[in-house]
């Protein structure tokens, strides 16, 4: 007799689900034949969508504070999930707010880019809330699917089409080699689930764990290290960043990212918290080698979208350095780092996105010259998001390398520290070059004015966030603290 | 009022300052209001500001008066403790009406003077916040507010020295004084520090009462036992002459010229070089404990006096001529103190304030007329054209040269017979040099007079066409400040130097009972007295003979004396023994540091270097991203296989 399982942990994914499917219905029925009214449902849903990813984040937050097991324990619901499922949304909701005046340049405004949009949030929800590696399984493949589409969603577009051929098969590849992983576990272990493979190690009994098991461990971290794209499985990164439509690629690079992430630290910490001298090592070489690769590969780039793809490969570097301290102080270090980077990266985004000439998209990092004179308020930003991710005082990004560092410090990797702190010194290099360009290069060509309205409410929100972060700090560092905790009590 | 007289001049400058920022573009007639309204703020600041300090004088220092006004605590740590606090006594009093009065004619005279500058605020503004670095300096209460007071003139003086900026020379000037003033500057504050050490105070009250315990304590210096006080007062001495140019570092105040000339005659003549001489004064119950230090200060000051002196006689520009003899002057000053006649030091100050500051800027009045020519070879016979310039250069002259009855001539001779009263080595060696001096003060002085004003114009004629008397807002001046040359003398003799004094100065002033030299210097003999007075007709007398009846013979004895008159005119070859020294030397060390250590090294490996791979590696790895998905795989797969090995060879 099986009992029917808790549904209160899962009411912000039924939701989304059922949404999603809601909207996909809504522009089915609506569609007509001429562009006019098929560029109003698009714009009808992408409300929507906004509208319900935020009531999400407050169903999401009644279930805040305490953990729940349900579904036999595919699913876990406790702080640490919570505080991803909160940035998750954010960056869903911000990306479908960036996107609509895109779509509706290029020609491509589709109700599905919103469902899409969900369903890959679903998708993420659920990986962040997966407790077992079939449940791991189902929220990455349920994302990846959902973000494969949306990478050729400009489908008369060669680049894009190609941007999500080449994720499709290499994701394919990644997802082979996480399932292959999790088959040599549960071989080796006879188990998936996330509660019993972490008392099968604990303690005394960590030094049993066996060579397959190992190789197991390795191979599943070679999948998620696909997702955050880190070296060396970073190579599709830069190609599908610069082929995707700008506001997925600005999608891309918040939103599985933070995603995969949140996995990433869910199964290292979690099930395999005790074999931490087992994979240390390979997340100390994966970490510096994107830290290396991200400050020295995004130097010689004139895209700068593939300049963003190299430095979102930098970034997860520092964050990684969170994960090898694998301690309370690590995990918060991580989380502020990618609340941070969330919306210093949107914001970013959102100034690419303003780039225009004559109704056309330019993306060449040199067509930004002369935008202190166009747009002053956009420059301004723009500044202050290649400050902040150059990591300097007092902008957000700043505080959250010092909190990653601070605690490689405190746990004695002090290599890993430095070679942090040398290679954004290197990666300072092209933050700071854009602001030349921005600020100092003559123009050759203005860009359109004026700039879209809801681009324009981004940009000024992030900007906000990313300068007065050093005077509120508590919403993000209390949250990011109590998910932490919530990680290591068991 | 005290506290509204010192900071007047500030908030004059501050506002004239203001101004100095507003850009009027082209508007001629906007500039030229903001420029009368700097003018206006910064005179009638400091008009009032001396109105203020002639009251002050009659409060404290007649009606004997002194006090101390607290304002705030400044700095308050561990035992440290300092405030600012204006204290105002008979010797600050003094000092406050040289500086305000001179101040406030010298900037109605820069009205008439700066009238072409397209810099007027500034100027002012300058000018002014000079004139409150230099009052916080006098009332000081303690030793680091005064050596505030002493850094914030030494700026004033090289933002002044250096106002013309477009100047190289002017420039070039100021860095001079700036650093020379660097190595005064050090040993002041090492003798701020000994003084700290000793008494654990830098507040002059505590340490004048302190002083009597600590006579003989010793400290250790380099590992040997030294004489406390002789440390302490050598250090500051060293302050002293930096600032008020005395032999070794004089070097810089020829050069200062190079400012405008309403700043020569304040900061350079009449207030800021004379800070040492008040600072001696000031911490006279430190100097009275130690025999050495006075000593030295005897010494150097007759040396300056003399050596300063002989320069003058050969130099040819007006106003460097002047320049070294405020030089000779201080040395006066410097030795009346040494020998401590510190009143006689102080009333020469006051007076020597008046007269030189007189000079200058009767010489400004000529520069002005000559369409600013500073070469006394190209001037001469301009007497009938600037007949109020020539006849109060006279009585500037006269006073310097120390004729009766010009103020001059009181306080020299004082100081004169003080020299002699001392009865010591020093004393004897100062009084003759001082005598000697006093010749060739009146002889150089008279060279000026004649060379500039009689005989047959040098000049061309161009020149000669503009020659104009000034505008009365520079005669004025210049007036007021004659009568001070006139009468400063015989009004302040009895109070400053006189039976009065002691009742005058207060505890201002400390002089040990062992040290009698003022009280001698009354019962001088007949010939000490006169001769002061007999060396100076003489000087005259000889300056007529050779420049004016005989101008033939001066190139005669210049022949007959060739290597000496050389040695004299190229300024004892200071400044090239100290290029040779210190300025070569050191560019070399700074070249060699930066060019190999810096650029070659550093910056080779450094920056330069690193930005070098840098790049390259950048190219490299992005040679990495071929496009084919096949290459991308294949990374992947490999990088798998690195994993994996890696944590069999090192996890496992």
């Amino acid at each position: 007799m099986t009992e029917i399982p808790n549904m209160v942990p899962v009411i912000p994914e039924i939701f989304v689900a059922v949404i999603g499917m809601a909207l996909l219905m809504l522009g089915v029925f609506q569609k007509a034949a001429d562009d006019a009214t098929e560029v109003k449902t698009a714009h009808l849903v992408s409300r929507l969508g906004m509208i319900s990813l935020v009531l999400t984040m407050m169903l999401v937050a009644t279930v805040a504070g305490s953990t729940f097991n349900t579904f036999s324990g595919m699913f876990v619901s406790d702080p640490f999930a919570v505080y991803f499922k909160i940035l998750i949304l954010f960056a869903s909701a911000l990306t479908l707010a960036i996107s609509h005046n895109y779509m509706e340049n290029q020609g491509i405004a589709r109700f599905e880019y919103t469902v899409l949009v969900i369903f890959a949030t679903l998708g993420m929800m659920i990986m962040i809330s997966a407790s077992n590696l079939m449940s791991l399984y189902l929220g990455l493949e349920m994302q990846s699917l959902s973000l494969y589409v949306i990478a050729t969603f400009n489908r008369d577009d060669e680049r894009s089409t190609e941007a999500g051929l080449k994720y499709f098969v290499l994701g394919a590849v990644a997802s082979g080699m996480l399932l292959y992983g999790s088959s040599l576990v549960y071989g080796f272990s006879g188990t998936t689930d996330f509660q019993m493979l972490g008392n099968m190690f604990d303690g005394d009994h960590a030094p049993d764990a066996s060579l397959g098991l190992i190789v197991g461990i390795v191979f599943i971290l070679a999948g998620l290290s696909f997702k955050v794209s880190a070296v060396p499985f970073h190579m599709w990164t830069p190609d599908v960043y610069e082929g995707a439509p700008t506001p997925v690629t600005a999608f891309f690079s918040v939103g599985p990212k933070i995603a995969a992430i949140a996995l990433f630290i869910r199964v290292m910490v979690g099930p395999f918290g005790d074999l931490v001298q087992h994979w240390q090592q390979i997340i100390v070489l994966i970490s510096v080698a994107s830290m290396l690769l991200g400050a020295f590969a995004a130097i010689n780039q004139t895209n700068i979208k593939r300049m963003m793809a190299y430095s979102s490969i930098g970034h997860v570097g520092y964050a990684l350095i969170g994960l090898v301290v694998a301690n309370e102080a690590g995990v918060r270090g991580i989380m502020i780092y990618m609340a941070v980077y969330l919306f210093m990266n949107i914001g970013a985004f959102a100034c690419i996105l303003t780039m225009r000439r004559a109704g056309r998209m330019v993306e060449k990092i040199s067509d930004l010259s002369g935008l202190s004179k166009t747009h002053p308020m956009v420059a301004a930003a723009l500044a202050i998001f290649m400050f902040s991710m150059a990591g300097i005082p007092p902008l957000a990004g700043f505080f959250s390398k010092l909190y990653i560092f601070f605690a490689a410090v405190e746990s004695g990797f002090f290599a890993l520290a430095i070679i942090g702190v040398l290679s954004s010194v290197v990666g300072a290099f092209y933050y700071l070059r854009i602001i030349k360009v921005v600020y100092f290069d003559p123009p050759d060509e203005t860009l359109d004015t004026p700039i879209d309205r809801n681009l324009g409410y981004v940009i000024f929100g992030t900007a906000l966030i990313v300068v007065l972060f050093f005077a509120f700090p508590g919403i993000i560092i209390d949250g990011a603290s109590a998910a932490a905790a919530a990680m290591f009590t068991k | 009022m005290i506290t509204t007289a010192v900071f007047l001049p500030l908030i004059a400058a501050i506002i004239a300052g203001a101004m100095a920022f507003t850009n009027t573009g082209d508007d001629k007639a906007k500039k030229a209001r903001l420029d009368m309204m700097a003018q206006y703020v910064t005179c009638g600041g400091l008009l009032l500001s001396a109105i203020f300090a002639i009251v002050i004088f009659k409060d404290v220092a007649l009606g004997g008066n002194a006090q101390t006004v607290q304002l705030f605590s400044w700095i308050e740590s561990g035992s440290l403790n300092i405030s600012w606090a204006l204290r105002v006594d008979s010797l600050t009093a003094v000092m406050m009406i040289v500086v305000t009065v001179v101040s406030a004619m010298v900037h109605v005279y820069s009205i008439g003077y700066m009238s072409h500058d397209p810099d007027v605020p500034r100027f002012m503004a300058y000018l002014s916040l000079f004139t409150f670095f230099m009052l916080m300096l006098v009332t000081a209460d303690n030793l680091v507010q005064m050596f505030f007071g002493w850094e914030g003139v030494g700026l004033s003086s090289y933002l002044l020295i250096g106002f013309w900026y477009n100047k190289p020379s002017a420039n070039a000037a100021a860095i001079k004084a700036f650093v020379v003033n660097r190595v005064g500057d050090f040993g002041f504050a090492l003798g701020i520090f000994t003084v700290f050490m000793m008494f654990d105070s830098v507040n002059l009250d505590e340490i004048f009462t302190a002083v009597p315990m600590k006579a003989n304590d010793t400290i250790s210096v380099f590992g040997g036992q030294f004489h406390g006080l002789t440390v302490a007062c050598l250090l500051l001495f060293v302050g002293a002459m930096g600032k008020s140019a005395q032999l070794g570092l004089h070097t810089w105040l020829p050069d200062a010229m190079e400012g405008p000339t309403p700043v020569s005659a304040l900061i350079h003549a009449a207030t800021m070089v004379t800070a040492g001489v008040f600072m001696v004064a000031r911490l006279s119950p430190l100097f009275e404990y130690s025999e050495v230090a006075l000593s030295v200060v005897t010494i150097v000051g007759g040396s300056t006096a003399i050596f300063a002196a002989t320069i003058a006689c050969t130099q040819t520009d007006i106003k460097r001529v002047i320049a070294y003899s405020t030089c000779s002057q201080l040395g006066y000053m410097f030795f009346a103190c040494g020998v401590s006649a510190y009143s006689a030091g102080i009333f020469h100050l006051m007076t020597h304030g008046f007269f030189k500051a007189l000079l200058f800027l009767g010489a400004g009045s000529v520069i002005h007329a000559m369409s600013d020519e500073q070469d006394m070879r190209k001037m001469g016979g301009i007497r009938k054209m600037i007949p109020v310039t020539y006849a109060l250069m006279w009585v500037g002259s006269l006073a310097l040269a120390g004729i009766w009855p010009f103020a001059g001539f009181y306080s020299k001779d004082i100081i004169l017979e003080a020299a002699w009263g001392a009865h010591t080595l020093t004393g004897g060696y100062a009084f003759w040099m001082g005598i000697l001096a006093a010749f060739l003060t009146a002889f150089y002085s008279w060279r000026v007079i004649l060379m500039t004003f009689h005989g047959e114009s040098r000049a061309d004629e161009r020149v000669l066409a503009h020659v104009h008397e000034s505008p009365k807002v520079m005669l004025v001046p210049l007036i007021v400040l004659a009568a001070g040359a006139l009468f400063a003398g015989y009004i302040g003799y009895e109070s400053f130097v006189g039976q009065k004094g002691v009742e005058f100065w207060g505890s201002a002033i400390l002089v040990l009972d062992s040290h009698q030299a003022l009280e001698a210097a009354h019962h001088a003999p007949f010939w000490v007295k006169y001769l002061p007075l007999g060396v100076g007709v003489a000087g005259i007398g000889l300056a007529y003979v050779l420049y004016m009846w005989k101008p033939a013979i001066p190139a005669l004895i210049v022949d007959q004396i060739r290597p000496l008159y050389t040695f004299v005119h190229n300024k004892w070859y200071f400044d090239e023994a100290y290029d040779f020294l210190f300025v070569k030397p050191a560019f070399y060390i700074g070249r060699n540091l930066w060019k190999t250590g810096d650029g070659a090294l550093i910056d080779g490996l450094g920056p330069d270097g690193l930005s070098a791979v840098t790049l390259n590696l950048a190219k490299r790895v992005a040679r990495l991203q071929s496009g084919y998905l096949y290459h991308y795989v294949f990374a992947m797969l490999g990088g798998i296989i690195v994993l994996i090995t890696m944590y069999m060879l090192l996890g496992g």
